[in-house]
């Protein structure tokens, strides 16, 4: 008896998040699939079939090429800094230095900022005005006499998204910083005594012992970075606006659909932006389950 | 334990019903969607709670004037209105944000849920035509113009581009002019360099001004103020008439012309400032009248601006047509429409007719710094600038602006966008070409 009242108790308690869950998640994922095979074109829904000619359009369209080259390249750099960065600062933060705790809540301050207010200040530092009417953080390098520092930024020629990775950085390295320093004091001391007890060097210890054992921090890392980077949207839109050579998917998504009313093609864009994400955290949930059904 | 699935099913219940509050049934006391603000929020007197009210009791007119000369001029025209017709209600429905971007997503909302306003604003041309008409959301206003005797105090250029097969769909209450060339008379002066009329005196004005050591002859600012510079080296190059059949499929995208076109603008985009996407049109304005660029290229709002900078016309900055554009007026204009079922259509009826009035566009464009859609505005009440421009606006020739609305769809613009985009990425005018010609294919006008 007292079993079943507690299990009615949970699936009610349960059951309105599920409702939510499937209403407004799995439906809506489910209409926004049915509307990118549509030919909806226009303020009012159309759903006559199209196949898959939104995609086989998307798949030739040049826009749609420099988004995808845009988020690769800006994955590579975002991904990659936060790590390296995270986890310098973490071992760093590791040595057992005084004001641990200080360096530690600096370095994740950033994170409780929302990418447009990082995005509108790193737009004034980012100021790629030349001449006399440098600005920001290149009338900085001009003053300290570092003028090959000076560059135009996220104006710069194909390779202006680059520019935008590093508020990104900024932003998110604290955080990666945190779950390395979970980690890495996770790991026993035993362990790195036992190691150097066996005659390791300092270095030896990191790239043999504990960078392996961390392997399962930069995994979850890379999942999370990796998905705030696919999706990215807010940040290039307060530091840039809106124009082609630092386009993303999720912007051509926005523009495309409520700017130009081309719904189908927005859904397209949309699905294929969850298809990518899902090709990121699928399989790491695979990975974890199995891990820890194994444990 | 029963006491704490008491309380737990109590939660739910009390979730459920505030989920449901949103989903409320027509009729009932509904706020203005979306509205940030400034929208006063009403009771709709539709469906089931209005009646036994007499019909038209309210209007609700949704725009994006929201600030500054904008809200002001808004209530100026209000304040006519609430004189003709003391027994409307008049309801502002205004959302703020984006230019009207915001808004018109709120709009496409409403009509979609089939919510409408009474009337709204929107750019006069295709961008309503295109977006609204084609989904039967307008009624003609034909019966107004006539009743009003409107037809005789607008230009005769300007009808057509607000029709659609013999239809006119919206009332302008203001007009904007997109071929402006501002410049800095000073900076002129000091170089020697005289205000160009043509394309190739242009060139030979920037040309001079670089050699003279003018960092930027040119001032430009972020994407769609380049596609407003095309727009006009597209009509400084091929004409009125050769422009005006770009969007009607008379003209060949592909023609040499439009080649002669495109390298023109190409050879333009060489005068500008390198960090030109990184602007707002303020800051490329500003360039101007702070010395730092000779020429830029805006729509006459930017009077405004500069007139908030505390500027003298002539002295702080001065105008001319865009080269080439001289007794050709570029217009767009914000203007209001009659929705197919407007739930008060005779209170829209009146809206509208104060709106094509006189006296309604005699208030709200001195205080928006634009002119009327009339040609019987009273003079006294504008500035220097809006005088020339009212001038030009009843002596010139009538042509619609791309950016702004009047000749393209919002879906042919967008493309057009990106085939612009994708240009200033690569500069290749052949490329580009083909994309040009490409959207106007997709978009129906050309074969």
């Amino acid at each position: 008896m007292r079993f079943n009242r507690d299990s009615a108790l949970a699936v009610a308690l349960v059951s309105p998040s599920i409702l939510a869950v499937a209403i407004f998640v799995y439906g809506f994922i489910a209409w926004s699939a049915r509307v990118s095979l549509s030919a909806w074109k226009g303020l009012l829904p159309d759903y006559t079939w199209a196949g898959l000619s939104n995609y086989a359009g998307l798949l030739a369209d040049p826009r749609f090429h420099i988004d995808v080259r845009n988020t690769l390249l800006f994955t590579t750099l975002f991904v990659g800094g936060c790590l390296v960065l995270g986890l310098g600062l973490a071992i760093l933060l590791d040595q057992g230095l005084r004001g641990e705790g200080f360096f530690r809540t600096i370095f994740l301050f950033p994170m409780a900022i929302s990418f447009i207010v990082t995005g509108v200040v790193w737009r004034w530092l980012m100021n790629p005005a030349q001449g006399s009417r440098l600005s920001g953080l290149n009338l900085l390098f001009d003053n300290l006499g570092l003028d090959f520092l000076i560059n135009s930024w996220h104006t710069t020629r194909d390779w202006g998204i680059a520019a935008i990775a590093i508020p990104a950085i900024w932003q998110m390295s604290g955080y990666t910083m945190a779950l390395y320093l979970g980690g890495l004091r996770a790991i026993p001391d035993e362990v790195r005594e036992a190691a150097r007890v066996d005659g390791a060097s300092e270095l030896q210890v990191y790239w043999h012992i504990i960078l392996p054992l961390l392997r399962p921090i930069t995994l979850s890392a890379m999942v999370i970075l990796g998905h705030i980077s696919l999706k990215v949207f807010d940040l290039i839109v307060a530091v840039a606006g809106k124009q082609l050579p630092l386009d993303v998917p999720a912007i051509y998504m926005w523009t495309t659909t409520f700017d130009g009313n081309f719904y189908g093609r927005g859904a397209a864009i949309g699905m294929m932006l969850l298809l990518s994400v899902a090709a990121l955290v699928i399989p790491y949930l695979i990975y974890t389950t199995r891990n820890e059904a194994q444990l | 334990m029963s006491r704490k699935l008491l309380m737990s099913l109590l939660l739910i219940i009390v979730l459920l019903v505030t989920a449901c509050g949103r989903t409320a049934p027509a009729g009932a006391p509904v706020a203005t969607a979306g509205a940030e603000g400034d929208a006063v929020v009403t009771v709709e007197s539709g469906g089931g709670e209005g009646e036994g009210e007499t019909a038209a009791s309210e209007v609700e007119v949704f725009s994006w004037w929201t600030g500054g000369g904008e809200a002001a001029g808004l209530e100026a025209m209000i304040a006519v209105f609430n004189e003709k017709y003391p027994d409307i209600a008049f309801n502002n429905a205004a959302v703020a944000g984006g230019a009207g971007t915001n808004a018109r997503a709120v709009l496409a909302t409403r009509l979609q849920a089939g919510d409408a306003p009474d009337s709204w604003q929107g750019h006069a041309g295709q961008e309503l035509i295109g977006t609204y008409v084609a989904a039967d959301q307008l009624e003609p206003l034909n019966f107004l113009y006539e009743e009003n005797g409107w037809l005789e105090v607008m230009p005769e250029t300007l009808i057509p581009l607000i029709s659609q097969d013999g239809n006119i769909y919206s009332v302008p209450v203001n007009i904007h002019r997109a071929n402006v060339l501002w410049y800095n008379p000073t900076v002129l002066e000091e170089n020697n360099v005289e205000v160009p009329e043509t394309l190739e005196e242009w060139f030979a004005a920037m040309d001079a001004l670089k050699a003279a050591g003018v960092e930027t002859p040119l001032a430009l600012g972020e994407q769609w103020t380049t596609m407003h510079l095309f727009e006009t080296v597209l009509l400084a190059t091929l004409g009125e008439e050769a422009y005006n059949g770009l969007w009607t499929g008379e003209t060949d995208w592909n023609d040499a012309e439009v080649t002669t076109a495109l390298e023109n603008y190409a050879r333009i985009l060489e005068y500008t400032n390198s960090d030109a996407s990184a602007l707002s049109w303020q800051d490329a304005s500003q360039l101007v009248v702070d010395g730092d660029a000779a020429f830029n290229v805006m729509g006459d709002w930017a009077e405004g601006f500069y007139k908030e900078l505390g500027l003298e016309p002539r002295e702080g900055f001065g105008w001319a047509p865009v080269p080439g554009t001289g007794g050709t007026f570029q217009f767009l204009s914000d203007s209001f429409v009659l929705p197919v079922g407007a739930p008060n259509r005779d209170a829209a009826i009146a809206w509208l007719t104060v709106a094509g009035s006189k006296e309604g566009q005699d208030a709200f464009n001195p205080v928006k710094g634009s002119i009327p859609a009339r040609n019987d505005g009273d003079r006294a009440l504008y500035d220097e600038y809006l005088q020339s421009a009212m001038d030009d606006w009843t002596s010139n020739t009538i042509v619609g602006s791309l950016t702004h609305g009047v000749v393209a769809n919002d879906s042919w613009k967008s493309e057009l966008d990106t085939a612009l985009g994708l240009f200033l990425a690569n500069q290749d005018v052949a490329n580009f070409q083909n994309a040009l010609s490409a959207t106007c294919v997709a978009s129906g006008p050309c074969k």
